[in-house]
């Protein structure tokens, strides 16, 4: 159904399922990600309509307490770890970083695909504990609920959330190595694109922090299984140890899902007004400084937790500290469009969205890091409202524009451009209508995972839930496009936006090795003022 | 800053075991050295999360986790050091015969290591069977003689055996990639012209022992130090 | 309806208002740079919209000048937020001296509150206006959280240890209590109010209550069926340290360390008493963990907080040898009744009780 195109290229080049199953190549390991990742979007989508559903009503009427406290935890699990952390990296990344630098595959094709398959049988735990129960931990697991009191999956998830992260790692070890060893001739670091720097730096949180989750999940599975003692107060252990060990990884964790969108808006922000991004060295050096400010920061999650206040300043100080690389960014975006050529496609659409959701849910990080402020916010739908603006306005926008901007790239069709820019402002209003009230009745108190709230939080909660029936929507419309590009999409050529970047001087789609001739590089990324740009 | 490469991809002689994605066998095997490192890294901060909750316990339980280490068996720990020093010995070793084409030395290094890595497990065996037999497994069979001390004492028994058996796992893992070096090696796979699988399984190997010379002071020789005023 | 939609809670605490203002002052930082930021990119979408299909853009670069005033202000404004911030935060953990104290026990799923005079509350609290009020915290199962939004405060309750948290109330009324930390199937059912009373009504409301006598006489009445009394001793001749007077004192330890007589470190002392053995006593207190609940540890410490300073100054270690050879003096003639009818018991014959 893909294709059937005239030259060979990466999808035709073999035919069967097991070509695809048992492939090396990072083009077609992408395309089965794509595949997951989608699939585990929807099924966390379902879950977070049944929630928006029940939070019509101020009673908790819909579904009993047990099973809304299980909706919420797999809303979570399923969207932190099995879509927003792999999404830009596992698809857009692996398909795209061995072509931007230059080279023919990542440095460890066979390892890609082990990530893929260990992504893959977390997956199958986590979701046999879905279909055999759930789990109504909250995505956070915090001890001792999850460690001695749920009697419900928790060890099946924490197998595959342990499971799932040395995909992640493993996936991040390929990248790190692919960009130091196999840039091709006069690729050097500040000619690549800012995509490749978002995610190495993406790659070093991975590396570095998903092992510290990985060994606090197996000591909850150690103490509800093996009987050790190591977060329960009844045998001398601490609970706010947990906390600790669990926020070191699940802050920079964030951003993992943040950094690979940042990327992309990158390269649409320069493709989209066919100028150089503002400040290159700046967004490249910011992306570093994000990943290493976020090391430090864990502890703002924690400030009601009993943690010293002389710890909780330090840990102020230093989030407002990783806000700075952030509105770096924004500024450097922004200054990126003054004197461009703008064209409004849908992906540059997105890229807008991006920009000004983002600014805000990054400002609204400002308000949590406030010590004083985030006493009363802190576990409330403020909370909620601050990482969907980041996670949803940011990132999930970032990868609908990155789908859109290079999917002639890798299915060498057009989608359908009119319904493209209308599903964009679908989204771009439902997301608004879902997730702004809740800045609001966050601060009026309701707190989060609350499954029936007092009646004073009705209008706000309805307006949230009307709101995500419309986002809802906004998703269903490019999924719907995107397979019927597959088949009926007009062909591509190979650089229909006119864009600047090595990805568009290959054919749509690419061969298996990517270039008939491993290019020399004589050029920084975004040089676009040598020459007009030839649409093609 | 690019690195060294070599032109095009035009039809060359290459090393068999060189994959068709990289320029050289010199690209594949600094990537594979990196590689490795960059995992070593990611294994600090695995066994660094297990590290931080026993220095946060021990800490405020000087007194039990001394108590509990006094019930370890320091000579046996002490061998099981040496043990492991002596295999990186042999393994570093075994990474110089495969770097001067010495076949039969890289077997014999190789075998070597892997008794050695063996041996540490036997005794590790024993140890955790004395453990079994003691009443020092945490859970609903752990008995501690002085009741005061007995929910601390369980918490750094907890934490001995996540350390020592994360670190046993790893060398069982350690053993496994040795006795496919070996097989390799016995093909006559490795020689001064590719030996970078020995040379990167080495760099785990040496890992995995100096995470065991950091485990064996902080889990046996805690005692010694502890006077009461 | 629009009218009717509140965007904010009550202020109804000395610090609602401080808390307010410094939300106020982040709303209008971010509602400046965001529609700064929104109306850039529209202004410059529209403005330089590509009229030709191979139009480039400008070949602009950057600037250094931009760079380091996009760093600089927004380094400087946020730390203005990280200072105030700070400041109001102090102010939330700082609780004032005279503060009444009120204890809390958080279970699933519920809150259970009690007065010092004895008048106990499920899911209630009430509290006079203009008083500070002091609640001291813990929990019987797992980690809850006591959020009353109008007063912009909360803090959570964590197995293990007490958690404090403070507030004054300045406006009679009935405010929502939340529980702000998933604790399982019933988190939000559990929930309550807090009833803030005028002084006088608060009085009349304490004084209709109390059945079972005050937060310290059923702490007293646990200290003596516990045998505590029979190594704690008011006149340093028990096995264990003094504890007249000792509470809010320093306390040298065996190892060298000095720590505060807190809630804290009492509460540590009954559940796990070889943490912090006092310099010059020996490790011979058995723990009472599992033995006593969250309430019944409360009710101790507040019945050790009400007793007066025997000695004065620090709490010593005794002098010459160690407690356990000690035999006990006779009876140093008048003092508190209570310490007579223990030494009468003493000469009685009940002994201490033999623990295993």
């Amino acid at each position: 159904m893909l294709d059937t195109a005239r030259t060979r290229n990466y999808i035709n080049a073999e035919y069967g399922v097991m070509s695809w199953l048992l492939t090396r190549d990072h083009k077609r390991i992408a395309l089965l990600y794509l595949g997951s990742i989608t699939t585990f979007f929807a099924l966390g989508g379902l879950f977070a309509v049944a929630i928006r559903l029940e939070l019509l009503t101020p009673a908790g009427d819909l579904v009993q307490s047990e099973t809304y406290n299980k909706l919420f935890t797999m809303h979570g699990v399923i969207m932190v770890f099995f879509f927003l952390i792999p999404s830009i990296p596992a698809t857009l990344g692996n398909f795209l970083i061995p072509i931007m630098i230059g080279a023919k595959d990542l440095a460890f094709p066979k390892l890609n695909l082990l990530s893929w398959y260990i992504y893959m049988i977390g997956g199958t735990f986590t979701m046999w504990a879905v279909i055999s129960g759930g789990v109504d931990t909250g995505w956070t697991f915090y001890t001792p609920y999850s460690s001695a009191v749920s009697n419900t999956h928790v060890v099946a998830t924490a197998l595959g959330v342990f499971i799932t992260g040395f995909s992640s790692i493993l996936t991040g070890l390929n990248f790190i190595v692919t960009i130091h060893r196999m840039r091709a001739p006069g690729m050097t670091w500040f000619r690549m694109p800012l995509f490749v720097w978002s995610h190495y730096a993406t790659s070093l949180i991975m590396v570095l922090g998903t092992p510290v989750i990985a060994i606090t999940v197996l000591l909850v599975f150690a103490e509800r299984v093996l009987k050790l003692c190591i977060f329960d107060a009844a045998c001398g252990g601490d609970p706010v140890l947990f906390q600790h060990l669990f926020w070191f990884y699940s802050h920079p964790a964030v951003y993992i899902m943040v950094l690979p969108g940042m990327g992309v808006i990158s390269e649409l922000v320069a493709a989209f007004s066919r100028k150089n991004v503002f400040g290159y060295s700046f967004v490249a050096f910011a992306s570093l400084a994000i990943a290493v400010l976020g090391f430090l920061v864990w502890g703002h999650h924690m400030f009601v937790s009993s943690q010293s206040v002389y710890a909780g300043m330090i840990f102020s100080i230093l989030s407002f500290m990783v806000g700075i690389p952030s509105a770096v960014k924004v500024f450097n975006w922004t200054a990126t469009l003054y004197k461009g050529s703008i064209s409004w496609e849908a992906p540059m659409l997105y890229a807008f969205g991006f920009i000004g959701l983002f600014t805000i849910g990054g400002l609204t990080g400002l308000f949590l890091a406030t010590l004083g402020l985030d006493v009363h916010v802190h576990d409330t739908y403020f909370i909620v409202a601050h990482f969907h603006y980041i996670m949803v306005g940011g990132t999930i926008m970032a990868y609908l524009g990155g789908l859109h901007y290079w999917w002639p790239k890798i299915t060498g069709r057009l989608y359908p451009e009119g319904w493209a820019k209308f599903a964009a402002l679908v989204v771009f209003v439902g997301f608004n209508l879902t997730f702004f009230p809740q800045f609001i009745v966050g601060y009026l108190g309701m707190p989060r995972r609350y499954h029936a709230y007092p009646e004073e939080f009705q209008v706000l909660n309805v307006m949230s839930s009307a709101g995500a029936s419309i986002l809802g929507v906004g998703y269903l419309i490019p999924l719907v496009y995107f397979f019927w590009s597959m088949r009926y999409g007009p062909r591509s050529g190979a650089n229909p936006w006119g864009a600047k970047g090595l990805e568009w001087d290959i054919a749509s789609p690419p061969i298996t090795e990517n270039f008939v001739e491993t290019p020399v590089v004589t050029e920084g990324a975004y040089a676009y003022t040598h020459g007009r740009m030839n649409v093609v | 800053m690019s690195s060294a490469q070599t032109g095009t991809s035009a039809a060359h002689a290459h090393h068999p075991a060189q994959a068709h994605h990289f320029d050289s066998l010199e690209q594949q095997q600094e990537a594979s050295t990196l590689g490795m490192w960059v995992f070593l890294a990611n294994e600090v901060m695995f066994f660094g999360g297990l590290l931080m909750a026993y220095l946060v316990y021990r800490t405020w339980h000087p007194d039990a986790f001394a108590a509990g280490s006094a019930h370890l068996d320091i000579p046996l720990g002490a061998i099981n050091t040496a043990v492991l020093i002596f295999s990186s010995l042999t393994m570093a070793l075994a990474v110089h015969a495969a770097q001067t084409s010495w076949r039969r030395g890289q077997i014999v290094f190789i075998l070597l290591t892997i008794a050695l890595g063996t041996t540490f497990l036997v005794i590790k065996g024993f140890e955790y069977a004395d453990k079994f037999t003691h009443h020092l497994v945490p859970g609903p069979h752990f008995e501690w003689p002085d009741e005061k001390l007995r929910a601390p004492v369980q918490m750094f028994y907890s934490l001995y055996f996540a350390l020592t058996g994360l670190h046993a796992l790893h060398m069982v893992v350690g053993i496994g990639i040795m006795l496919w070096l070996l097989w390799m090696a016995r093909r006559g796979r490795f020689s001064a012209q590719y030996y970078s699988p020995v040379e990167v399984s080495g760099l785990y190997w040496h890992f995995v022992d100096i995470v065991w010379i950091f485990l064996f002071p902080l889990l046996y020789l805690i005692g010694a130090h502890v006077r009461h005023v | 309806m629009i009218e009717n939609l509140p965007l904010f809670p009550a202020q109804a605490s000395g610090l609602a208002g401080q808390v307010d203002a410094l939300y106020f002052f982040l709303i209008a930082v971010s509602a400046f740079f965001s529609l700064l930021i929104a109306l850039l990119v529209i202004v410059f979408a529209i403005r330089y919209r590509r009229r030709a299909p191979d139009d480039v853009g400008a070949g602009i670069t950057g600037s250094l000048q931009l760079e380091l005033l996009w760093t600089i202000v927004p380094f400087g404004i946020t730390m203005v937020m990280f200072v105030w911030g700070a400041w109001v935060y102090f102010a939330l953990n700082r609780p004032p001296q005279a503060a009444m104290e009120i204890y809390v026990v958080g279970k699933q799923w519920m809150w259970k509150v009690q007065h010092p005079d004895g008048q106990r509350e499920i899911n209630e609290l009430h509290v006079p206006v203009g008083r500070p009020v002091k609640l001291l915290m813990g929990t019987e199962d797992v980690i809850h959280s006591f959020f009353i939004p109008a007063f912009r405060t909360k803090f959570d309750v964590v197995p293990g240890k007490l958690t404090t948290l403070w507030f004054e109330a300045t406006k009679p009324g009935r405010y929502h209590l939340f529980c702000a930390e998933y604790c399982g199937t019933k988190h939000s059912a559990m929930t309550g109010w807090i009833e803030v009373m005028e002084p006088a009504a608060f009085q009349a409301w304490l004084s209709g209550g109390a059945v079972e006598g005050s937060l310290a006489s059923r702490g007293e009445r646990l200290f003596q069926d516990l045998a505590c009394h029979t190594c704690h001793m008011p006149d340093s001749q028990g096995r264990g340290p003094v504890l007249d007077g000792l509470f809010g004192k320093r306390v040298q330890l065996q190892d060298g360390r000095t720590v505060t007589a807190d809630e804290n470190y009492l509460r540590e002392s009954i559940v796990l008493p070889q943490a912090k053995i006092v310099a010059g006593y020996q490790p011979l207190m058995p723990t009472f963990q599992g033995l006593i609940s969250e309430e019944g540890l409360l009710q101790l410490i507040a019945y050790i907080k009400t007793l007066g300073p025997k000695a004065p100054g620090t709490s010593e270690a005794p002098e010459g040898s160690p407690a356990g050879g000690r035999t006990a003096d006779p009876s140093t003639g008048s003092g508190s009744s209570r310490a007579q009818s223990r030494d009468e018991r003493e000469r009685a014959g009940v002994g201490p009780r033999e623990r295993k």
